[in-house]
C-alpha cells in the first residue's frame, strides 16, 4: 500500500466513523423498520395461567394489530416501525429476572422492554434499567416504591399504584356496605400484598372511620397454596369483611379452600385482584364477593358496548383465544398501545424514527384513551399512570353460564391518586386534600 | 380453648400432609443414601395426575365421590412409571458416585420434570375441588372445617402404620434393615439389593405421588408448586432425622404445629419458625432428632 492510498483510507474510516457516531447519539433521525421489543410476563410458574398468558396474549393481540394496521382508529406500525417481540418468562425469582433483563438489553439488543407483574421483579430491574439507559414500560407491578422512592428516567408504568386500587376499594366498601363495621385482611407478604393492606387500611381510617381493622391480618408467603391454618384464624377473628390482594394461583386456590369451609356464609370478601379467578372458577366462584381488576377492565367491563376499543379488544381476544380477556390481558395490550402513541408522537416531531431520547419524550406525561379507558402519565414526571379504578360484586349468570359483576362503580383517578410531588402515604394521612371523587 | 383446638387440628392437618411427603423422601435417603430433590417431581405429577383424572371424569358426569377412586390410580401410575424410569436409567449408573453429584443428578432430574409437566399439563391451572366437596365440612372448635383435610391425619397415621409394620413385621423389612446397615454384607449373603433399591426407590416415590394426589383437590395444581414443598420436606427430615421415619412423624407434627401457631398468633414468623426449629436442631443434633444408629465399620 502506497502512502498516498493509505491516507486515503485513513480518511474514509475517519469519516465513516463520524457518521457512525453520529448515528449512535442519537443526532439525527434515521427510518428503521423494525423495532426490537422484549415482552416479560409468568411462561411458567403459579402465575402463569391466571396472569402471565393472559396478559401475553393481550400484548400479542395489540402488537399484531397494530403492526397489520388493524387497531381501530390508529395507524399502522409504531412510528412507522414494525414491533418484533422477544417473550421472556419472569418466573424464577428477582436475581434471574436482573440477569435475565441484562441479557435481553446487552446480548438480544432489544430497543425497550414491556412487562413485569411482579412487584418484585419490577423494583428489582428498575435500577438496571437506568444503569442500563433502557426504556422499560411497565405493565402491572403495583408498588408505590417504584417512583416514590427515587425518580426514574427510563422507566415508565402504565398501570396505576396499589395507592390508587386500595382508596378506590374503600370507597366502594364505605358506598356498597355500609354495615362493615370490622374488618381484616389476607395478602402475600411481598412488597404488594403489604402495600395493598396498608393503604386499604389507612384509607379506610380517613373514609370509613368506624369501621375497625383487626389487629392480626395474614400475611402468608406468595404462592403458598395452603392456607387451612389462614383460614381458621380469618374465621376466628370478629372480622365481619377479609380484604385480599390475592391474586395468581393463591386466589384460586384461597376460595377453593374456603368455599368448603363455608367461609363465605359467615365472612365478606373483598378480592381486590380476583378477577381471574373468577373466569377460572366459574360457577364454583361465590356470588356476593367484592371483585376487581385494577383498572377499567375485565369482568366490570366485559358487557360495556359503549367504547369501541374495549367493543374491538374482546372480540378480537375472544375469537383469537376462546376466551374473555382478563385484568393483565388488557394491562398489557394498554402498555403496548402506549408505546405505539409515544412513538408515533416523538417520530412527527423528529420527523423520522426516533432515537430513544426522543421516545422518552413522547412518553413522558402522555395522555390517551387504550382498551381499559383514558390514562394519564401524571405522577412520576410524567412517568406514572393514574385512571379510574372500580369494583362490582360477583354473580354467576346462569342464563349465559358465564360469570358478571354486578353493581360495578369506578372511581375517578382524580379520586383516589396522590398529586404530583406529594407522598402517598402522606397525602392519606392527611385526609386526602384536593381529591376530586363525586 | 377455642384458639388452641384451632391450632392442634391446622397444625396436625399440615404435619399430615408434610409427613405423607417427607416420609417417602426419608425412607429413600434411609436405604439408599440418597438426597432426592427429584422427590417434589413425584409429588408434582401425582398432583396433576390425579387433578387431570379427577375433572376429566367429573366432566363425564361422574359423582364427586368417584375422584376418591382416582386418587390411588394418580398415586400407583406416578409412583410405579416415573419411579422406575429415573432409576433405571440415571440412579442405578450413579449409586458408588459422590453423594454431591447424585444431588446434583436429581436436582437436574427435578428442573427436566418441571418442564415436562408444562409441556403435558400446561400453564393452567387444574381445580379438582370435586372429593372435598364430597365430604362437605363439620363445625368444630367454633369454626366450620372441611372434612377432607381431616381425612388427610387419617391417611398419615395409616401410612405411618404401614411403614412401621412392613420395616419391622416382614421378611421384606428384615432385608431392607440388613442393606440400611451394610449394603456389603447384604450383597455377600446374596440379596439382590439391586431389587431392594428399585422396591424402596419405588415405594419413595409412591409416598410423594400419594401426597399430591390427596392434596391435589385442595389447591389450584399449578406450574411449579412441587418447590415448596421439597423444602417444607427437608426441614422436616433434618429436624427428625435422616432415615428416620420416627423422626419424619415428630418433624411433621413439630414443623405443622409451630407455623399454626404463628400463623393464629404472629403471622410475621409463619417461615421463621420453622426454619428457626431446622437451625437449631442442626446447632444442637446436627444427625437430627431421631437419626438411626450408626454402625461403626473396622
Amino acid at each position: 500500500m502506497t502512502a498516498r492510498t493509505l491516507g486515503k483510507a485513513i480518511r474514509t474510516a475517519a469519516l465513516a466513523s463520524a457518521v457512525a457516531a453520529a448515528a449512535s447519539m442519537g443526532g439525527a433521525a434515521a427510518a428503521k423498520n423494525t423495532i426490537k421489543v422484549a415482552i416479560v410476563t409468568f411462561l411458567t410458574g403459579p402465575a402463569a395461567g391466571p396472569f402471565g398468558v393472559p396478559g401475553k396474549n393481550g400484548a400479542e393481540l395489540m402488537i399484531d394489530a397494530i403492526n397489520a394496521g388493524g387497531l381501530p382508529g390508529h395507524s399502522k406500525g409504531f412510528g412507522g416501525a414494525t414491533l418484533d417481540p422477544v417473550f421472556a418468562d419472569e418466573a424464577g425469582g428477582n436475581s434471574k429476572q436482573v440477569a435475565e433483563y441484562r441479557n435481553l438489553v446487552e446480548k438480544q439488543n432489544v430497543d425497550a422492554v414491556v412487562g413485569y407483574i411482579s412487584s418484585g421483579s419490577c423494583m428489582a430491574t428498575a435500577p438496571v434499567a437506568e444503569e442500563l439507559k433502557k426504556l422499560t414500560i411497565v405493565t402491572i407491578c403495583g408498588t408505590p416504591s417504584l417512583f416514590e422512592d427515587e425518580p426514574r428516567s427510563y422507566v415508565f408504568r402504565t398501570q396505576g399504584s396499589a395507592v390508587g386500587d386500595s382508596i378506590a376499594a374503600a370507597h366502594y366498601v364505605t358506598q356498597f356496605m355500609p354495615d362493615v363495621t370490622s374488618y381484616t385482611g389476607i395478602n402475600q407478604n411481598y412488597a404488594f400484598g403489604q402495600d395493598s393492606w396498608k393503604f386499604f387500611k389507612q384509607a379506610m381510617e380517613q373514609i370509613n372511620p368506624k369501621a375497625k381493622a383487626s389487629s392480626n391480618p395474614q400475611f402468608p408467603k406468595i404462592f403458598s397454596g395452603q392456607y387451612g391454618a389462614e383460614i381458621s384464624t380469618l374465621s376466628l377473628d370478629r372480622a365481619e369483611l377479609v380484604h385480599s390482594s390475592f391474586w395468581d394461583g393463591d386466589i384460586e386456590a384461597f376460595v377453593l379452600q374456603a368455599l368448603v369451609r363455608g367461609f363465605f356464609d359467615d365472612k365478606r370478601f373483598a378480592a381486590v385482584v380476583g378477577d381471574s379467578a373468577v373466569d377460572s372458577l366459574g360457577a364454583k366462584f361465590p356470588d356476593g364477593v367484592l371483585i376487581g381488576t385494577r383498572s377499567r377492565s375485565g369482568i366490570l367491563i366485559r358487557r360495556d358496548t359503549t367504547d369501541p376499543l374495549n367493543v374491538w379488544f374482546i372480540k378480537a381476544y375472544k375469537e383469537r383465544y376462546g376466551a374473555y380477556p382478563v385484568g393483565p390481558s388488557y394491562q398489557y395490550a394498554k402498555a403496548v398501545h402506549f408505546l405505539k402513541l409515544g412513538l408515533d408522537k416523538a417520530a412527527a416531531a423528529a420527523g423520522g424514527f426516533p432515537t430513544q431520547a426522543q421516545m422518552i419524550e413522547g412518553l413522558k406525561g402522555l395522555s390517551f384513551n387504550s382498551v381499559d379507558g383514558k390514562t394519564a402519565m401524571a405522577l412520576g414526571g410524567g412517568h406514572q399512570a393514574i385512571h379510574d379504578v372500580g369494583y362490582g360484586f360477583t354473580e354467576f349468570d346462569k342464563e349465559k353460564g358465564e360469570p358478571a359483576a354486578t353493581n360495578v362503580k369506578f372511581y375517578a383517578a382524580e379520586c383516589i391518586n396522590p398529586p404530583e410531588g406529594m407522598l402517598a402515604e402522606e397525602w392519606v394521612d392527611k385526609g386526602m386534600p384536593g381529591a376530586k371523587c363525586d | 380453648m377455642q384458639l388452641a383446638i384451632a391450632i392442634l387440628l391446622d397444625g396436625l392437618s399440615f404435619a399430615s400432609y408434610l409427613f405423607i411427603v417427607s416420609v417417602g423422601l426419608t425412607i429413600v435417603f434411609g436405604v439408599m443414601k440418597i438426597l432426592n430433590v427429584a422427590h417434589g417431581s413425584f409429588y408434582a405429577w401425582g398432583a396433576y395426575l390425579s387433578a387431570y383424572l379427577i375433572t376429566l371424569f367429573s366432566d363425564m358426569g361422574y359423582p364427586n365421590w368417584f375422584g376418591f377412586l382416582l386418587i390411588p390410580v394418580a398415586t400407583v401410575v406416578v409412583g410405579l412409571v416415573l419411579s422406575v424410569i429415573i432409576e433405571r436409567l440415571v440412579l442405578r449408573r450413579m449409586y458408588h458416585q459422590d453423594e454431591v453429584l447424585i444431588v446434583l443428578a436429581t436436582f437436574g432430574l427435578f428442573l427436566i420434570s418441571e418442564d415436562l409437566l408444562l409441556l403435558v399439563f400446561g400453564v393452567n391451572p387444574y381445580f379438582a375441588y370435586q372429593p372435598m366437596a364430597a365430604l362437605g365440612n363439620v363445625r368444630l372448635g367454633g369454626i366450620s372445617r372441611d372434612v377432607y383435610s381431616m381425612t388427610l391425619s387419617a391417611l398419615a397415621l395409616i401410612v405411618a402404620v404401614a411403614c412401621w409394620w412392613g420395616l419391622t413385621r416382614t421378611r421384606w423389612g428384615k432385608l431392607i434393615s440388613v442393606v440400611i446397615h451394610d449394603r456389603e454384607i447384604g450383597l455377600a449373603m446374596g440379596l439382590n439389593v439391586g431389587m431392594i433399591y428399585l422396591a424402596i426407590f419405588v415405594i419413595g416415590a409412591m409416598l410423594g405421588a400419594l401426597g399430591g394426589a390427596y392434596i391435589a383437590p385442595t389447591i389450584s395444581v399449578s406450574p411449579g408448586f412441587g418447590i415448596d414443598v421439597i423444602v417444607l420436606s427437608f426441614a422436616v427430615v433434618v429436624i427428625g432425622g435422616m432415615g428416620s421415619i420416627p423422626g419424619a412423624l415428630i418433624g411433621a407434627v413439630m414443623v405443622g404445629v409451630l407455623r399454626a401457631m404463628a400463623v393464629h398468633l404472629m403471622p410475621e414468623l409463619e417461615l421463621f419458625v420453622v426454619f428457626a426449629v431446622m437451625a437449631i436442631v442442626l446447632i444442637v443434633r446436627p444427625e437430627g432428632l431421631f437419626a438411626p444408629a450408626k454402625a461403626r465399620t473396622i
